[in-house]
């Protein structure tokens, strides 16, 4: 079983509309009925808006824990107040409250409180579902707004997305990761064989890419890159270039900028399927034709 | 007054927005920029500051004096994120599980324990050729922690003017959970850029609660408008979010961003709406 | 010998877990009398860190050896510092912690060299 994971670094690059052109791309191919999909941008859960699936399976998240006081012991002495270091206890007319946005579930305040007042409270902070979609099964998750360990929920996303795949023996696990380089990406890069970053040529966008890549790194994990919106700023693709081929990355090509990609998005569709010769459909099956000739060399990591 | 410019999703143009306000603040007020995305900060790549000061920082965590430590144990036992182990005669710390939340210092009975910076990012400030004040947070690539960085952040004044700003805009991160929440609290107002499909919809909505949870009000600029669908305009309705700026979909702007251009200085016309802009977020703020 | 085993249950015929942090439970099994016991693992609601919450389990339930699928390097370290052996027993067959138990004694257990997977944001 391959994992391939799609990050960005930056937002917005196109990174969930690829993801679902190669679900529906991989359907056609040598990983017909082999894909399980894994969406691992629990803050910003989009690809089931793409593939429209048939919800399974749904569950509570249940996250970090936050501090609650009981009024009726709490003798108002502070203590809990000035031991917080995350500003989450605040005084209200001589009540001290916990502002559970805040709490960042470390129950110092517990262990100080002299009368013992204060609890700690498990929190749902999010929903994991499991989902039938045209390209295969989808695990994915939704956080609650504001909600907390969003790092924890993408691991038990890929988790019971990878134990699918190895029960079912599909042979390719698909992740549609966050952007970023913290927690969250670390977790969705962990494990994977393969990362492709679908960059644009922007200041920003290559800024970033430079970040991810050096996070991808650090955790051993080989990286492929593509260029989306390619036509936007055609001196970013060359510095784009430049540094993958310095740095040893393997570039799979470009995307040219193309507005039926939103058309599709609209539709409920892969662009692949929507507008399969439209320029960025054409571009993505020439970059996903790339991509499976690499996946089928790289070696299986021991997982 | 503080405004948070928020999107959920990423790329829908939300340093745009944020740096085009700036500049247009920046010609009648003090003005305070701090760009709060700190896994992937780019607002300093429109505006251009001098960064002329830097500070590292992270969190604190322990250090255990052996020659006082009786491995009780304690310490392990409050610690929630199990960042030390005490087995036998040994006592062992993992940082990278470490909130910093000072828990085990406090509950030591041999008060063996110390603490010690970890870093883990680092904040940079410098005025812009325009007199903003800008300021950056920058996580160190392999952390996992972004909110301990934002919240020196949003404190640190660098320079005067930072203390009391007329204006302080924050550039959020993307998403919808812990770092965009902390980016909002103390803030004044809420901009949410968003774009008109259905996945700029989804996001949006995220974003919107957050803001309503921290009783901010808000309002949406819709970015690339023209594209995608209605809906969007049709959320906004149904929830009372009132829609203070379109900005259309134009190639030139999207090439022009690309290169690192502000929007109000690749087209000039929007100085004005941005101007407006301003206005609108004051004037339902003093109401 | 005082082995733990990462178990999915609470007898000995319960099939094993190759999980260290996130086993349901440990089976300690004195490989010489037989006699064992079983204890539900603390550290399965552990936010972060259940690796090394486990790991102090194991060590205050006095076992001189753990066996499991694999350990994470947190894990590995803890155990370590408390001097009890780390041992692998093979993922991906089906046993019970009787035939792991039944492995150890006939020698076919090998010792973990080092933390064999990459810890709490693996999957």
């Amino acid at each position: 079983m391959k994992q391939l994971v799609i990050l960005s670094g930056k937002g917005g690059t196109g990174k969930t509309s690829v993801t679902a052109a190669f679900a529906h791309l991989a359907s056609l191919g040598p990983f017909a009925d082999q894909v399980v999909l894994a969406d691992a941008d629990v803050d910003a859960a989009n690809l089931q808006l793409v593939l429209r699936p048939q919800l399974r399976e749904q569950e509570e998240f249940r996250g970090g824990q936050v501090a609650l006081i009981d009024q009726d012991t709490c003798v108002r002495c502070g203590d809990c107040e000035s031991v917080c270091r995350f500003a989450a206890i605040d005084e209200n007319t001589g009540d001290y409250v916990v502002d559970p946005i805040a709490c960042d579930g470390c129950a110092a305040c517990v262990y100080q409180c002299p009368t013992g007042s204060i609890a700690m409270q498990e929190q749902v902070v999010g929903t994991f579902s499991v989902s039938d979609s045209r390209y295969g099964p989808l695990y994915h998750a939704d956080l609650f707004p504001g909600g907390e360990n969003s790092g924890k929920l993408v691991t038990l996303v890929k988790q019971r997305a990878r134990a699918r795949a190895l029960d079912d023996q599909r042979q390719l696990l698909l992740v549609d990761g966050p952007p970023g380089i913290g927690c969250p990406v670390i977790s969705a890069v962990s494990g994977a064989d393969l990362a492709l970053m679908v960059t644009e040529p922007t200041v920003a966008g290559i800024h970033d890419l430079r970040r991810t890549l050096d996070t991808v790194r650090h955790f051993g994990v080989r990286a492929l890159v593509c260029i989306n919106k390619a036509d936007l700023y055609p001196a970013g693709v060359q510095e784009i270039e430049s540094y993958c081929h310095a740095h040893g990355i393997t570039t799979l090509g470009s995307i040219p900028f193309d507005l039926t990609v939103a058309d599709a998005m609209v539709a409920g569709e892969a662009i692949t399927s929507y507008r399969p010769g439209s320029p960025a459909g054409l571009a993505i099956s020439a970059v996903w034709e790339r991509l499976t000739a690499t996946l089928m060399d790289v070696e299986t990591l021991a997982n | 007054m503080r405004i948070v410019v928020a999107s959920g999703k990423g790329g829908t143009g939300k340093t745009t927005v944020a740096t085009s306000l700036a500049l247009v603040a920046a010609q009648q007020h003090t003005v305070c920029f701090r760009d709060c995305d700190v896994e992937a900060p780019n607002a300093a790549l429109f505006l251009h500051p001098a960064f002329d000061t830097h500070r590292e920082v992270g969190i604190l965590i322990p250090q255990i004096d052996a020659q006082q430590c009786t491995y009780c144990g304690k310490c392990a036992r409050v610690c929630q994120f199990n960042a030390i182990a005490i087995v036998g005669k040994k006592a062992l710390i993992f940082p990278e599980l470490c909130h910093g939340c000072g828990s085990c210092t406090l509950v030591c009975p041999e008060q063996a324990i110390s603490e010690r910076l970890a870093v883990s990012g680092a904040l940079d400030s410098g005025v812009t050729p325009e007199g903003i004040v800008f300021a950056q947070g920058v996580m160190d690539v392999g952390q996992p922690m972004a909110v301990p960085i934002l919240r020196e952040l949003k404190e640190w004044s660098a320079t005067d003017v930072t203390a009391a700003p007329d204006i302080e805009i924050r550039d959020a991160p993307p998403g919808a959970s812990c770092p965009v929440v902390e980016t909002m609290r103390g803030a004044d107002f809420v901009l949410l850029v968003t774009e008109p499909t259905p996945f700029g919809l989804h996001d949006l909505k995220q974003v919107a609660a957050i803001a309503g949870q921290l009783g901010l009000p808000a309002g949406v600029v819709i970015n690339r408008d023209g594209i995608g669908d209605d809906s969007v305009g049709a959320y906004c309705a149904e929830n009372a979010l009132p829609i203070l700026l379109r900005i259309p979909m134009q190639r030139e702007i999207a090439e022009a961003i690309a290169r690192g251009h502000s929007l109000v200085e690749t087209v000039p016309e929007y100085r004005p709406l941005f101007s407006n802009l301003l206005d609108q977020i004051s004037a339902r703020l003093d109401t | 010998m005082k082995l733990a085993i990462s178990s999915s249950g609470t007898t000995l015929d319960s099939p094993f877990d190759a999980r260290f942090g996130r086993a349901a439970a440990f089976c300690l099994v004195d490989s010489e009398t037989g006699i064992w016991t079983t204890h539900a693992n603390p550290a399965l609601a552990a936010a972060g860190g259940a690796g090394v919450q486990a790991a102090q389990f194991v060590a205050t339930l006095g076992a001189q050896a753990v066996v499991s699928g694999a350990y994470g390097p947190k894990a590995y370290d803890t155990l370590s510092a408390a001097g009890i052996a780390r041992m692998l027993a093979p993922a991906n067959d089906a046993h019970s912690v009787a035939e792991v138990v039944a492995l150890f004694k006939a020698g076919q257990l090998t010792q973990a060299g080092a933390a064999s997977h990459n810890g709490h944001h693996g999957a």
